[in-house]
């Protein structure tokens, strides 16, 4: 046998320093991690389950309609709703029952509120709500906390066109809101006859005022909405709508949701319009069809003596995911992510085990003698983990949403538009999640130094809190706080519907919804790990190899 | 480069256990040092130390005067072997070979040659879980080659070895010397060394006990006598005493003369003109010169050999 000797005048390939010491590092933990199949086909396997679950729970059910005369069935993408775009680029439910004229350049509209009521039905209805009957029997009074009724100056009669809007409503008082996704905060409290609400609207150009007062004496502005590109004639008017009326009951082990239509009705005083309008109140329910939209409970109007009563149904605001989120079957496109929690388990095996694993064969002693630096061969542990799981996740979660996004049309399911932006952070951001938790995971790999105390610790901080989330296993608030708080969090930044507080409904994990925007809660699981990173690297400077 | 490494005083506790109690010796360069000592002497605790993996309670290590963590590419200064079978079961010995090659800035061309230098070309690229003890020593000597390191440090590299193995070792490790390099070899039998080491450190207990030649460390073995057969055993018997050895006269033609070289004897006798038939000397064996210097460091000592009882030690 030959000795391995070599002379020592011959300088050794790759000398000297052309390659710095954390570089060497990187290329050296990266050589690692490949060489392993195992880790690779693991990493793999995560893509695929996150792909694959996009695909199952798409390909799932097909949704049924009926075509505007009620005569021929229809499935899947026929059924797809003629569903409103707002200015912003967001579907938005824009159905309400409309008394209006005309109103050609500036001018104003000024009304007093002097009653709030509505109607709705009573405790049927369960789970999905969008096929209820519309019986009058079984109505009950009261109303929504965002049923709203007001006066309205809107671009047009068409569904998603621009406005501006000031209102009562159930529970939230006085209200300024336009192009659906803006909403300020007027008077608190409902109008009644002795104490009615005055508002009033003024238009100057592409802006509108909004103001209220409690006695039409003194006026308050509530709000100035600046409508680029509204047209010299606008519909200027009154206007009611009342949205999906639900109740959740949450208990330990899930929830069940109850709810219905509703109508809303709001009765107006001392109507006042300036500038050139037309002088003839029209009304009509805007963005109705019998196909799609709000079940018909009873909206219309009634003029007498100045005196205006007008009900309506339906909604103005951003469609959401869950049962406020209107009339018809629609996902976002962060529900075809589902697998990547799936996968993510297989990531968080394989990242675990990039520490462990040498702690388990002696080899962390090899590698800490190549690479004495602690600090820098975690960071390079660290390092390699997160970009690799992140570059496997982009593929992944890119993949999923445009299979799943495929799927979902083709059933007839309404994929919510989000901005190219929001998609953008929906997608890098899952990946950059899912990175951050491969380092997470490679940080308790440092800290534990055996793989199934490590892979266990993950699983239960990160995987677990979003597994009781997305099965309402525990009440509302339960999931709500382990959802702030646990590494978990960090799959807010899945979320691409924001959470908007002027459209009631569920918003919780099972629908996409999560506490904590999405950057908070990203924030919160990057310091997890940076916690993590910290603990592991004191551990391993102090611990002996 | 300076090629020595140098150990102070190093003191390390484990719990209760006293593993390292002032520890110092010095390993030059071009020549192989023997370290060796009783299972749980604390060889294995001091390499550990002298790579910065274990952190001593006092004391120091130095590798070329600095401490091995401060070094930049440490595998240039000092290749090391602790544990053959700390590999990755699936990742195959190449691809071991190659991710050491790139924490110390080297390429797929050096890898090649130390893989053909170890004999390891047919299994290059097979997983390292499956290679045998010694097949693993092999790529753990290729490893800690990779780098043309100015010293080398080897835990029991013979264990596992097969008769030709050890063969090898033992040459591979001469010549390592005859480059100039440091060379530390621990073994807890004495005789993988006898024939290769030219410096021993003989530990136990944490400490050293011994640090000489061979050749040295025979001569102060108490087994080392010299026999004369001679007519005249009296006058024999009084030129060596004067000579400086202990003598025992043991029958009326036969001495045995302790603590004199056989030359040394040769030579006092052929001055005194004292005739003899046969000077004979009888070496002690290196082993059992290490053997009663150890004889009282040695942790587990098997019950056996104190009591009839073949029962197990317990403490």
């Amino acid at each position: 046998m030959t000795a391995i000797l070599t002379d020592h005048s011959a300088g050794l390939v790759g000398e000297p320093g052309n390659r710095d010491g954390f570089g060497r590092l990187l290329r050296a933990e990266w050589t690692k991690f490949r060489t392993v199949r195992g880790w690779m086909i693991g990493l793999i396997v995560a893509a695929i389950l996150t792909v694959g679950l996009a695909w199952l729970t798409a390909a799932g059910s097909t949704i049924g309609c009926s075509n505007g005369s009620g005569t021929v069935q229809l499935t899947g993408r026929a059924c797809l709703p003629p569903v409103p775009i707002g200015p912003g680029g967001e579907a938005v439910n824009d159905s309400f029952y409309f008394v209006r004229q005309s109103l050609t350049g500036n001018g104003s509209i000024t009304v007093a509120v002097t009653s709030f009521t509505g109607r709705h039905i009573a405790g049927n209805g369960v789970g999905r709500v969008h096929a209820v009957g519309t019986g009058q029997g079984g109505l009950v009074s009261g109303t929504g906390p965002w049923s709203k009724a007001g006066i309205i100056i809107k671009q047009s009669t068409k569904p998603g066109s621009a406005y501006a809007a000031m209102m009562v409503t159930g529970s939230h008082g006085v209200r300024m809101q336009y192009d659906y996704v803006s909403d300020i905060a007027g008077l608190p409290g409902r109008p009644s006859s002795p104490a009615p609400r005055w508002l009033r609207l003024v238009r100057e150009g592409d802006t509108i005022a909004g103001y209220d007062s409690a006695d039409g004496i003194h006026w308050a502005r509530v709000g100035t909405a600046t409508l680029a590109g509204l047209s010299r004639v606008v519909q200027v008017g009154l206007f009611a709508t009342s949205p999906q009326d639900f109740r959740v009951q949450s208990s330990f082990g899930g929830q069940s949701v109850q709810g219905g239509p509703s109508l809303a009705t709001g009765v107006f005083d001392h109507v006042r319009l300036s500038g050139a309008v037309n002088g003839t109140w029209t009304g009509g329910n805007v963005g109705s069809s019998p196909s799609a939209g709000p079940p018909d409970l009873g909206s219309g109007f009634h003029a007498s003596a100045g005196t205006f009563a007008v009900s309506g149904s339906g909604d103005i605001g951003p469609i959401v995911p869950g049962p406020g989120g209107g009339w018809y079957p629609t996902a976002a496109i962060e529900q075809n992510l589902a697998g990547a929690f799936i996968g993510l388990i297989a990531i968080l095996v394989v990242a675990a085990m990039f520490f462990t694993a040498e702690y388990r064969r002696g080899l962390i002693r090899i590698t800490l003698a190549a690479s004495p630096r602690r600090g820098q061969v975690l960071a390079a542990k660290a390092i390699v983990a997160g970009l690799v799981t992140f570059a496997v996740g982009l593929v992944a979660v890119i993949v999923s949403i445009a299979v799943g996004v495929r799927q979902m049309r083709s059933q007839g399911l309404y994929v919510l538009p989000v901005s190219a932006l929001t998609e953008a952070r929906v997608i890098v951001g899952t990946a950059a999640m899912l990175g951050v938790m491969a380092v997470f995971a490679v940080a308790l790999g440092a800290v534990l130094r055996r793989s199934a105390i490590t892979i266990t610790v993950a699983i239960v901080a990160i995987v677990l809190p979003f597994l009781f989330a997305a099965l309402n296993i525990f009440p509302y608030d339960v999931t709500n706080w382990l959802l702030r708080v646990t590494p978990a969090a960090g799959f807010a930044i899945e979320q691409s519907i924001p959470h908007y507080s002027q459209v009631n409904s569920l918003y919780q994990p099972a629908n996409g919804s999560y506490p904590l925007p999405p950057l908070a809660g990203f924030a919160v699981l990057c310091a997890w790990t940076a916690a993590a990173l910290m603990l592991a690297l004191i551990l391993l400077r102090r611990r002996d190899a | 480069m300076d090629a020595s490494i140098e150990v102070t005083g190093l003191r390390k506790r484990f719990g209760p256990a006293l593993a390292l109690d002032g520890m110092s010796f010095t390993v030059r360069p071009g020549r192989v040092t023997g370290f060796v000592g009783p299972n749980g002497a604390g060889k294995s605790t001091t390499m550990r130390v002298i790579l910065g993996l274990d952190a001593p309670d006092e004391g120091t290590a130095l590798v070329g005067g600095r401490p091995y963590a401060s070094l930049r590419r440490p595998m240039r200064s000092l290749g090391s072997l602790l544990d053959a079978g700390a590999l990755q079961p699936s990742r195959s010995a190449r691809n071991h070979l190659l991710w050491l090659a790139h924490s110390q800035g080297l390429g797929k061309q050096r890898v090649n040659e130390v893989i053909t230098q170890a004999g390891l070309e047919s299994v290059a690229k097979r997983r390292a879980g499956g290679f045998s003890l010694g097949m693993r020593q092999r790529l753990g000597i290729a490893a800690a080659m990779l780098a043309d390191p100015a010293a080398i440090m080897l835990d029991e590299p013979f264990n596992g070895m097969d008769p030709e193995g050890i063969v090898w070792m033992r040459g591979f490790l001469r010549s390592l010397a005859a480059q100039g390099r440091a060379v530390l070899v621990s073994s807890h039998l004495m005789s993988e060394l006898q024939d290769t080491a030219d410096q021993l450190i003989v530990v136990g207990r944490g400490k050293v006990i011994a640090d000489t030649t061979v050749a040295e460390l025979l001569a102060t073995a108490s087994g080392s006598r010299v026999t004369v057969r001679t007519k005249a055993v009296t006058d024999a018997a009084q030129v060596l005493e004067r000579a400086g050895a202990t003598v025992d006269v043991r029958t009326p033609d036969l001495l045995a003369a302790s603590g004199l070289a056989s030359e040394h004897v040769v030579t006092a006798l052929r001055a005194a003109e004292v005739p003899f038939s046969e000077v004979a000397a009888h070496r002690a064996t290196l082993e059992q010169a290490y053997l009663e210097l150890t004889k009282d460091s040695v942790e587990f000592r098997p019950a056996a050999l104190e009591n009839s009882a073949a029962t197990e030690v317990t403490r």
